[in-house]
């Protein structure tokens, strides 16, 4: 009995030994750190997303073979929410509790956002957030390295106002029917309203999502812009209805000399299946186009073109685009890394603490620096005409980058929100 | 050649423009171009309208490479860079080698309607009846007080009645802003004859002019001319409707047969379409590997049919045929099917949308009147839609196999006892309904996206139009396919697409609950 125990026991520790042994010595050989890609890879939205999935990996990649984070090795954990609002709260809820990862990077749309956010909030996980959006929001579990509507669709607006953008007098406001839209549009209203902008200058559209037949809608605009002075089209059409959108505006013989129509979520990647000549002069507003020239960018573009190729992207083996959103993706990533290295430790508290205040020399050409307080980037804010080739010229950019305003002074009852997470959660309390 | 053609062109307008300036022709004025390049918005209009003010017939070709996006710098210099070859764009001398460091002149949208009014106001001269056709099209609704003149002058010399009518509107409307009561009221009445858009806001404005005898004068000329637009705007409207109409008929019309006729409820009619629509893309592929690009569609329409006609007649072999009379069952194995197609079509191709490209004939439209331009693409798939209805109808009507159908799906015992193959009709008649849905599939891949869900988007439409229109109903399908396109556009057009949708969706759920036999009900002891 006794003999049999004793050899119980040596046979255990001998076991234990081993364990711990063997996972030491894998330990030092390969520390890992798992990292979360949450972009829809099918449905209406991949036409935008799946890239940044691509443009994800790439950066762990660069990151890897420079060493990693901290000595870890970034392991992706790439999930396919689907274009399935629902969906992405589970896939988030995996990725957080079951996968333990470190940092999530993810979501286009927001209501994509919005049903992830609770998940981020209840399982404290992190996450980094790479596209325009609505503002009216702040979370200490995000970070948003896209653009606020004071660095993206005010300044498009304002730019359009001006001389040289044609001295826009009437506005279309025209969108998908969801939250950032709506929101936006909303802001916008009231922008105009304080500009001097009559209600009955004012038309707001909206249509569903993966919407296919834009005849009405173009005719409805023709209609709007015959009734005097000059009007503009302000479009936050998300994910691929922006295809037969510009298709018909082509179609149509709608030119940018007449009525202008600038864009929010279209930029190089979604104009890849249209034909742009019958487009040439149409608007986007961005942080960021591809044909920016800096060296920060031409490194970036090269670096792309030399990955996709090397990984047979479809689409962009043969022609690589980057757009706005990669670039934002590509920011944060590092910037994470950069927190991660200033916090020596993974934990979310400490690396959002030490995010505050992180810089970046961004593909755009400007040094973006993550605000001390609101969890929003400081970006310079471009607008593009679409040329024959599917690019866009730079027309106009501000001179340097531009606080984001997550509570536009433009939507009533903001003026006592403060952009700061810490103290809206006390607020809340 | 077609470059010294060209310069033939350049130098007969610049003789033209010389007999009309009388100005020695030289060099560009060197700081004009400078401004032009260099200048900042209103330094770049100003010298757009210097130069065309100096009457240098190179202006035309310097704006016209302005336009094209063929001007670049390097350094001071200002050139004109087509392809490999360069020239200055002040003396127009062939700059060769070209510098290495250039810089492309940036148009933005108010650079480029000025040039392109510039253009056109110098085109007025041009010898070549369609090139004045294009100069004063351009020009109605977008000119200033500065080409007045030159506007006046044109339509002096100008012989052709059409080119004409369409100066003397654009003159009119700079003389809407004259000091002159005579011409204001002159001008406002020949705008009264105008169908242009443009001129609603000059005659709105007008009519609030203090004098009484202006002001209701220009009330006039609004009226007739927005009565002119009321027909654009209800002929947009129709057109719109009847491009619905034929989209939701050719995505209904397979599913008319394989459900109206045979009874069968295919959830996977939507999967078909999306497989007509891939062929298309896997044609229009490998003619553009053989260089005949335009041609594609040609071979994509039968490719489609082919394409989707196999996968369906290999579904009824397989699986259908042994689920007849139980539609249950029926229901839930197509519906796994079509999941089936649309994972395996994502292994194959992607989850991406593919670009299917219109070809070149395809893109654009007419000008039906002056607010209505009707798209090549959705006139095509209207006409194919009539085409494909008109094969179906004679097909069913006319030949044995038509003949077949009907016998059996009216009555499979009887139509078996006097020798009619009822198994092989099955296959056949099935292998039609999805073949006609790989057509419409081919169709909607020059309208829209084309990804592995294309299909689900149009499911419950399909199945909407049949339903509504009665089941076993060529007729009805057809009616309900108008119907519903019209339906759909005009409340659009009313109170927007979401809206729109929702209201037919609750109109199809009120209507088959009053009348479960759709539009057109078979009569006969069965019904």
């Amino acid at each position: 009995m006794k003999r049999r125990t004793f050899i119980k026991q040596l046979a255990l520790s001998a076991a234990v030994a081993s364990i711990g042994l063997g996972s030491t010595s894998l330990y030092a050989q390969q520390k890992t750190v798992k990292v979360g890609v949450l972009h829809s890879l099918s449905g209406t939205m991949a036409i935008s997303e799946t890239v940044l999935k691509d443009v994800a990996l790439m950066a762990f990649e660069e990151i890897n073979a420079k060493g990693g984070v901290m000595g870890a090795k970034i392991e992706p954990v790439v999930v396919d929410p689907a274009s399935n609002w629902p969906l992405f709260a589970e896939k988030a809820r995996q990725l957080i509790s079951q996968d333990k990862v470190a940092a999530t990077f993810g979501c286009w749309t927001s209501v994509s956002r919005k049903s992830v956010l609770p998940v981020f909030e209840e399982l404290n996980g992190l996450l980094f957030y790479p596209v325009q959006y609505e503002g009216e929001e702040i979370s200490k579990n995000v970070f948003y390295t896209g653009a606020a509507p004071n660095q993206q669709a005010i300044p498009a607006v304002e730019y359009l106002m001006s001389k040289d953008g044609g001295s826009a007098k009437r506005w279309v406001l025209l969108g998908t029917d969801y939250v950032y839209p709506r929101t936006t549009n909303k802001i916008l209203r009231a922008f105009l309203k304080s500009k001097g902008v009559a209600e009955a200058d004012i038309l707001e559209e909206y249509t569903p999502f993966g919407h296919s037949d834009y005849q009405t809608i173009i005719a409805k605009i023709k209609k709007f812009a015959s009734e005097g002075k000059k009007t503009a089209v302000v479009s936050t059409i998300n994910g691929d209805s922006n295809v037969p959108f510009y298709k018909e505006l082509g179609n149509q013989g709608l030119k940018a000399t007449d009525v202008p129509v600038v864009a929010f979520s279209v930029g190089e990647e979604e104009l890849r299946g249209v034909d742009t000549k019958p487009l040439v002069g149409h608007l986007a507003a961005w942080n960021y186009f591809m044909s920016i020239k800096a060296p920060a960018n031409s490194e970036f573009t090269k670096k792309w073109s030399t990955y996709a190729k090397a990984k047979n992207i479809a689409g962009h083996k043969d022609k690589a685009l980057t757009n706005d959103p990669m670039e934002a993706t590509y920011i944060g990533i590092y910037m994470w890394k950069q927190a991660v290295e200033k916090a020596k430790s993974f934990e979310v508290a400490k690396v959002s603490a030490a995010m505050a205040g992180q810089t970046f020399k961004a593909p755009s050409g400007i040094t973006s620096t993550m605000d001390a307080k609101n969890h929003h980037l400081h970006k310079a804010v471009f607008i593009g005409e679409i040329k024959a080739d599917g690019q866009f010229n730079v027309v106009w950019k501000t001179k340097g980058p531009v606080k984001a305003q997550p509570w536009s002074p433009f939507i009533a009852g903001n003026e006592k929100k403060v952009d700061e997470p810490a103290l809206m959660a006390e607020k809340k309390k | 050649m077609i470059r010294s053609v060209r310069q033939r062109a350049g130098a007969l307008l610049g003789a033209l423009a010389l007999a009309f300036f009388g100005l020695p022709a030289h060099a560009l004025d060197a700081a004009a171009v400078g401004r032009l390049a260099f200048g900042d918005g209103d330094e770049r209009i100003e010298a757009i309208g210097a130069l065309v003010a100096a009457g240098e017939p190179r202006v035309r070709e310097l704006l016209q490479a302005l336009a094209d996006g063929e001007l670049q710098t390097a350094g001071e210099r200002v050139l004109i860079v087509r392809g490999e070859a360069g020239f200055d764009a002040v003396s127009g001398e062939r700059i060769a080698p070209l510098p290495a460091e250039r810089d492309e002149v940036v148009a933005n949208n108010r650079l480029r309607s000025a040039v392109g009014a510039a253009l056109a106001s110098l085109k007025l001269l041009a010898p070549e009846r369609a090139t004045r056709l294009e100069a004063a099209r351009a020009l109605s609704g977008a000119v200033d007080a500065a080409t007045a003149p030159l506007l006046r002058r044109a339509l002096e010399r100008e012989a052709d009645a059409e080119i004409r009518s369409l100066l003397a509107m654009t003159v009119a409307s700079l003389d809407l802003a004259s000091s002159d009561r005579a011409t204001r009221l002159a001008a406002i009445r020949a705008l009264g004859d105008s169908s242009s858009a443009s001129v609603k806001p000059l005659l709105a404005a007008a009519a609030k002019d203090p004098d009484p005898e202006i002001g209701s004068a220009a009330k006039l000329s609004l009226v007739a001319v927005e009565g002119r637009l009321k027909w654009g705007e209800i002929g947009g409207l129709l057109f719109t409707g009847v491009s619905l109409g034929s989209i939701l008929l050719l995505a209904a019309l397979g599913l008319a047969i394989t459900y109206g006729l045979m009874g069968v409820i295919n959830m996977a009619h939507g999967e078909l379409i999306m497989i007509g629509a891939y062929t298309a893309y896997v044609v229009q592929n490998a003619f553009r590997q053989l260089g005949l690009f335009e041609w594609y569609l040609l071979a994509a329409v039968p490719a489609a049919f082919a394409v989707a006609a196999l996968v369906g007649m290999l579904l009824e072999r397989a699986v259908i045929r042994w689920l007849y009379g139980r539609p249950l069952e029926t229901l839930l194995a197509t519906w796994g099917i079509s999941l089936v197609l649309i994972q395996g079509v994502r292994t194959l191709f992607g989850a991406q949308n593919v670009l299917v490209e219109n070809p070149a004939w395809m893109s654009g439209g007419i000008a039906a009147l002056s607010n209505l331009v009707l798209p090549w693409n959705r006139i095509a798939i209207i006409v194919f839609a009539a085409l494909v209805l008109a094969a179906i109808g004679l097909l069913l009507a006319r030949t044995r196999l038509g003949l077949y159908v009907r016998g059996v799906t009216q009555n499979r015992e009887m139509a078996s006892c006097v020798g009619v193959p009822t198994a092989r009709v099955d296959t056949l008649a099935f292998g039609l309904g999805a073949g006609i849905a790989g057509l419409a599939g081919c169709a909607l891949s020059q309208l829209g996206n084309v990804g592995p869900d294309l299909g689900q988007g149009y499911i419950v439409d399909s199945f909407m139009v049949v339903v509504f229109g009665g089941v076993g109903q060529l007729a009805g399908t057809v009616y309900a396919a108008l119907v519903l396109g019209f339906g759909n556009k005009f409340l659009e057009a009313s109170s927007g697409a979401v809206i729109a949708k929702i209201v037919v969706l609750v109109f199809i759920i009120v209507f088959i609950q009053h009348r479960p036999q759709g539009l057109f009900a078979l009569k006969g002891r069965a019904a």
